[in-house]
């Protein structure tokens, strides 16, 4: 039996839910007939669905599928794992890199730029990010230790995001050469563009491992509303539920990291966007949030195509220039309600 | 018994805060935990419920966890509420431990929240009531988790006079209908008219046990609390009221 939310709230929940999964479907198809290519948007999607019109089904199925498909599972990873962080440390102004998994997801991908095997090998780059967020997820469990609480969570993910930046700083110090470190700045922009079916075979296994662990935590989450003690007192297996958000949280922003770079602020802000229409429900955020930072991802990357479509604008540049204003405007607004 | 604790012992590092306290409680009682702060009483339920490691036995901290959220309802000091939720919501948070087993949460949220007085509350947003209304809402979260067993930990601080009293009202008569309550205070006069025993802890010793009329002594008083006090039998009831402090400056020393 599945416990019932007060009859009141129901529909509306339902509604909204709805609602933000026609919008995501909207912008899916969106991301799939706007493009450089200019294909008429009907016989793009005929294209695509049928197989039938030689150059067309290439650039849908090859180039515009997977960047849609990424599209809509990072920006929903980011902004499910941006809500259930928020829950977590029960701090509106957490974010999902704060455990430093996006950070050492970029210090492996720049490693594999760096080294320059991925020129040779395609799929290493996001293995090696891949690599780093798992390494990442192992060092921050130990630092924090098995029963720590949230601070001490904080405050390992501080020091591993220090510790991965300042030898990604190193690797761009000792950049062989200038073309080099450029591939490397331009990577961590974050961008959609030119990703393959291979790149979504790779990152969704993780992704939908790191949607189901966090799936399971509503329950703990809301709990955590009455502060730790009282969530423990509630039967609670606060150890348990650190443990699934760590390792949830750390395979989706991992393998976003690892095909899309660093796209900033929208795990930051999806649940922001949401918070006040779920009634601050951290079990009801959680598929609001990932459903919103989805929107925002597939709106943000079809805006790279359109507003600059001959000048490749990175899209993670496109978040933090629309992102850090909202962000601010969020604080205002908090700050007056105080 | 709905609470066996034996040489229950709870150390912060090498120094024991809780030493070797053993005690029963039974259904019907409500029990006032009382004691100078650092006595050690919050580290006592917190050990008791095995929410901080200890030493001997306590029966709730020998179940799992989620027998033990049915077994005995926990009330911390510190009044958190993270998120803007309904007051609704915040009392549903006390079902828990029995969501998904076909009981009737509603009820029991609706029960708790006109128990506290806060029917006409339901909607509101709990991080905008006052600091008494919240700490009375967080009440009715732990009154919804139905517990055999309430452990409240300074429950009315901070509330006005006919909150404190209502407040003590409800537990007592969780006490009448079969439970049990136990709720460490500072306001000594409403411990000793509300409970119906006193347990008082000294430098996280046990040192005293009983009904109120027999543990308020001025000895204990002197010894425990450095206080002096007037204690009545009234046809009101028992009544008790500190006078003054037993050491000569009169104030910190």
């Amino acid at each position: 039996m599945i416990p019932q939310p007060s009859l009141k709230t129901l529909p509306d929940q339902r509604a909204l839910v709805l609602s933000l999964v026609a919008l995501v479907v909207a912008l899916f198809i969106a991301s799939l007939v706007v493009g450089p290519a200019g294909i008429p948007p009907g016989r793009g999607l005929l294209a695509l669905f049928t197989g039938q019109g030689g150059a067309e089904v290439l650039v849908m199925r090859e180039i515009r599928l997977p960047r849609a498909i990424l599209g809509l599972a990072i920006g929903a990873s980011l902004g499910l794992a941006g809500a259930a962080m928020q829950g977590f440390l029960r701090n509106p102004l957490a974010e999902p890199g704060l455990i430093g998994t996006s950070a050492a997801a970029a210090l492996g991908a720049v490693l594999a730029i760096h080294t320059g095997i991925y020129a040779s090998f395609a799929l290493a780059l996001p293995l090696m990010a891949l690599a780093g967020a798992g390494l990442s997820v192992g060092v921050i469990l130990m630092l924090a230790g098995p029963r720590g609480n949230a601070l001490s969570l904080i405050l390992a993910g501080i020091a591993v995001s220090s510790l991965a930046g300042a030898l990604t700083s190193l690797v761009l110090n000792l950049a062989p050469n200038p073309y080099a470190a450029s591939e490397i700045v331009f990577w961590m922009m974050g961008s959609l563009a030119d990703r393959s079916l291979l790149h979504v075979a790779l990152a969704l296994p993780f992704l939908a491992l790191g949607a189901a662990l966090i799936a399971t935590t509503g329950r703990g989450l809301d709990a955590l509303t009455l502060g730790e003690d009282a969530a423990a007192s509630l039967g609670i297996n606060l150890t348990r539920l650190r443990l699934k958000l760590v390792l949830g949280t750390a395979a989706l922003v991992g393998a976003s990291v690892a095909v899309a770079g660093a796209v900033g602020f929208v795990g930051l802000i999806a649940p922001h966007l949401m918070r006040r229409a779920v009634g601050a429900r951290p079990s009801r955020l959680l598929p609001a949030s990932a459903l919103t930072g989805a929107a925002i991802l597939l709106a943000a990357d079809i805006a790279t195509r359109v507003i600059a479509p001959e000048r490749d604008l990175k899209l993670g540049v496109l978040t933090a220039l629309v992102g850090a204003p909202f962000f601010l405007h969020l604080v205002r607004r908090m700050a007056r309600e105080v | 018994m709905l609470l066996t604790l034996d040489t229950l012992t709870v150390r912060r590092g090498l120094c024991p805060v809780v030493e070797r306290v053993s005690l029963t409680v039974a259904p019907g009682e409500c029990v006032g935990l009382i004691g100078p702060n650092g006595a050690g009483k919050t580290s006592l339920l917190r050990g008791a419920l095995g929410l901080l490691p200890a030493s001997g036995h306590s029966s709730l901290a020998a179940m799992t966890p989620g027998a033990r959220a049915r077994a005995a309802a926990w009330l911390p000091q510190a009044r958190e509420i993270a998120w803007g939720i309904s007051v609704a919501h915040l009392v549903r948070l006390g079902r828990t431990p029995h969501l998904g087993r076909g009981l009737d949460d509603d009820g029991a949220v609706t029960h708790a929240l006109s128990r506290m007085g806060l029917e006409n509350f339901r909607d509101r947003a709990a991080t905008q009531l006052s600091g008494g209304e919240q700490a009375r809402a967080l009440i009715a979260r732990a009154l919804a988790q139905e517990a055999p067993l309430l452990l409240a930990d300074e429950p009315i601080a901070g509330l006005d006079p006919a909150a404190q009293i209502a407040t003590m009202r409800v537990f007592a008569r969780l006490a009448e209908e079969g439970g049990a309550v136990i709720a460490s205070l500072h306001d000594l006069g409403l411990a000793a008219r509300h409970c119906t025993r006193l347990i008082v802890l000294s430098a996280g010793r046990l040192v005293a046990d009983g009904p109120p009329r027999e543990v308020l002594t001025p000895s204990l008083l002197a010894e425990v609390f450095d206080i002096r006090a007037y204690l009545s039998d009234t046809p009101d009831g028992l009544v008790f009221q500190p006078l003054d402090t037993l050491h000569h400056h009169g104030g910190f020393s």
